[in-house]
């Protein structure tokens, strides 16, 4: 079998053993900046805005909820399963479809409207990310087929970087099948380098950041 | 260097717009890793770079257990992992998987290691339709080319040829603008994503401790691709493995700046398994098939090993004066530029192409710019050492070691060196104060041709040195 093939070269070539321990492991680097909230919510927004994206800051959440029906007025969306949605009463907005739990219809629905919206389980403040962990609650599609992504989450969510993601969740892997970090819209630049938004995934995306 | 190498490098010096295309486009990326890694910006590039280094060392010194331990935690996962050591390996993986569930379509994400084993080809020859989702890979599969870039794939293609391109294999209306040929690519390729029965992928990186892979990307593509089709195959070297999902925050960051500019790409992935018990969408099945082709001949010498810590970024293409006029078809294999020049003679051999190695001015850059510090100068010169070894053995080189000991005897004797300098200058053409770009014959046949094709002659000077000093 191929496998015990390579890996008998590898050690031969290494000069290792079967089974044999590692030594020196260079250690964990992560550093965690002290950012108040206040920085954080400016930062977040200032990024996301840089890469064309919407930005909202909300006080509460009805004021949330305003705001998305605002956004998809006129518009059809679907919603991700997310407990922080259906709190703030976005799920039972007009016009959203939500609580879908099969892939078929999931994917048929997503491929259709003009707007998903889901919540973030983090958002990364010094590049503009959101990080979204797949779950019962979140499914993958919901922030990718549709054109536009919107995303509602409260303000503790807002890490300052990659860093302290990784101090956070040390294993992303136990907790879900996929966690994507998702920075900006969708984008190319593969025909004469000229940048062109959402060719595969949504080309617009709005962060509603509550509180 | 092969007769082929020497045509293509012609051809693209020849070809004015190619030039201008490969140097603003490499021009344009190159400044913006200038932008994305500087002091203001990134105070601790440096530091991000030893550590990415010291990383990936210590992975590919203890390489065999860091894929066991991958192995493990991946198929705690429910995900499976196949071992394969070339090519056809690879690809009758892929066909008997295809065959046992009915598979017909596939979608496929930017991949270099896949481009490596010709996947594509070697499944359309058995009937299965295989498409590529990354828009600059997308033309070049209707165009029938290999990558130009390792990170822009179609960085040679103006919107023009796109436009040729998807006339003439679409059937499309001409269109010229490129929102319009992207949204035309969007449309094709997204009914292909919705029914597809496998998704193929490379892997930026395979996670040992999380026994999960993370696949960096713009376009979206790759996340359909592992999200939408029931299967899901991910094709990765078995190089890309590091110890830690922690560790990503140094190479993400090094990454995405390196390659393009980016604080971060758009998509970063961390897949692990199938779809679990209760998540509403993502495959039924996962795999990894880890590939050898060669690798494994990397690792004996210390010294050759750190060719294996390259994470694809392509910041060492857009850094060199080489790759920047000769682009990235002259090379003999999917891999260009630098890193190409380094790990192409080691995995096909230093015969495959000779003149590869050479295909460098040693200036340094791209050394400079790899974020994982590999010292491709060195590497370099190292395999110099070896191509001129090979070609003793076979006795290629017979007629040049004799030139060269001919011109060494001929150096150590003042008066026939003036002789045979006199000569030379009555035989030279008249550049009549311009550099020589081409010799009359005899000196136009033969292996002289091949070796004069490469270089250019100063003017010949109307008095010597020694001349002049006799008549100072």
């Amino acid at each position: 079998m191929s496998r015990d093939n390579i890996l008998h070269k590898v050690r031969t070539a290494l000069g290792r053993s079967a089974g044999q321990a590692v030594a020196d492991l260079p250690p964990v680097r992560l550093r965690v900046p002290e950012v108040a909230m206040e920085d954080r919510i400016a930062q977040m927004r200032s990024r996301v805005e840089a890469l064309s994206g919407k930005t909202a800051r909300v006080p509460t959440m009805e004021a949330a909820r305003e705001f998305v029906a605002g956004a998809i007025a006129g518009k059809t969306a679907v919603a991700s399963n997310a407990p922080y949605l259906v709190e703030c009463g976005i799920s039972s907005l007009p016009g959203v479809r939500t609580g879908i739990g099969e892939v078929g219809e999931l994917t048929e629905v997503c491929a259709r409207v003009d707007i998903g919206i889901t919540s973030a389980d983090y958002a990364l403040c010094d590049t503009g990310t959101l990080v979204m962990i797949a779950s019962p609650a979140e499914a993958r599609l919901v922030s990718l087929l549709p054109p536009a992504h919107v995303a509602i989450f409260p303000i503790e969510r807002i890490l300052t970087g990659l860093d302290e993601l990784f101090t956070v969740l040390p294993d992303p892997a136990a907790l879900s099948s996929s966690m994507v970090m998702i920075t900006g819209p969708s984008q190319t630049a593969d025909i004469e380098q000229i940048l062109i938004r959402g060719v595969h995934g949504p080309g617009q995306i709005t962060v509603v950041i509550v509180g | 260097m092969s007769l082929e190498l020497d045509r293509k490098i012609h051809d693209t010096l020849a070809d004015a717009n190619l030039q201008l295309a490969v140097y603003a486009a490499t021009g344009r990326l190159k400044d913006k890793r200038i932008q994305s890694t500087a002091d203001g910006v990134l105070p601790d590039y440096q530091e991000l770079r030893t550590q990415a280094n010291a990383l990936k060392k210590h992975a590919i010194d203890n390489l065999d257990f860091y894929l066991e331990e991958f192995q493990r935690n991946v198929e705690a996962h429910g995900g499976k992992v196949v071992y394969c050591k070339d090519a056809t390996e690879v690809s009758d993986f892929v066909l008997d998987l295809a065959k046992r569930r009915g598979s017909r379509l596939i979608v496929k994400s930017k991949s270099m290691t896949t481009e490596e084993v010709d996947l594509n080809e070697r499944l359309e020859h058995h009937g299965l339709e295989s498409v590529e989702s990354d828009l600059g890979e997308y033309i070049l599969q209707l165009a029938h080319e290999k990558p130009y870039h390792i990170v822009a794939p179609a960085l040679h293609k103006t919107r023009y040829d796109v436009a040729d391109i998807f006339t003439k294999e679409l059937g499309v209306a001409r269109e010229t603008v490129p929102e319009k040929l992207t949204a035309i690519a969007r449309g094709v390729l997204r009914e292909k994503f919705l029914n597809a029965d496998i998704g193929i992928t490379g892997a930026n990186f395979l996670i040992a401790d999380s026994g999960a892979i993370a696949i960096i990307e713009n376009e979206g593509n790759a996340r359909l691709t592992t999200s939408v089709p029931k299967i899901h195959v991910a094709v990765a070297g078995i190089e890309k493995v590091i110890p830690r999902a922690q560790d990503l925050a140094v190479f993400l960051k090094l990454l995405a700046r390196s390659a393009t500019g980016q604080l971060l790409s758009v998509y970063a992935s961390i897949l692990a398994g199938p779809r679990r018990a209760g998540e509403v969408d993502g495959p039924e099945e996962f795999y990894v098939v880890l590939l050898d082709n060669g690798r494994t001949k990397l690792l004996p010498e210390r010294s050759k090993r750190e060719s294996l810590y390259c994470i694809r970024c392509g910041a060492c293409l857009n850094a060199c004066p080489v790759y920047r006029k000769i682009g990235g078809h002259s090379f003999p294999w999917v891999y260009s530029g630098p890193i190409g020049a380094i790990i192409t003679p080691q995995f096909m051999g230093v015969t495959h192409e000779p003149g590869l190695p050479f295909a460098s001015s040693l200036c340094g850059a791209c050394g400079e710019v790899c974020p994982v510090k590999i010292d491709i100068p060195k590497v370099l010169l190292e395999l110099r050492g070896e191509v001129r070894k090979s070609e003793a053995r076979e006795g290629l080189n017979r007629i040049e070691k004799l030139a060269f000991r001919v011109f060494a005897w001929v150096m150590a004797h003042p008066r026939i060196y003036e002789m045979a300098g006199r000569l030379a200058a009555s035989m030279a053409p008249a550049g009549e104060g311009k550099w020589i770009r081409s010799v009359p014959p005899p000196m136009s046949l033969g292996p002289l041709k091949a070796w004069l094709s490469e270089r250019d002659l100063p003017p010949v000077p109307p008095k010597s040195f020694r001349e002049m000093w006799r008549n100072r």
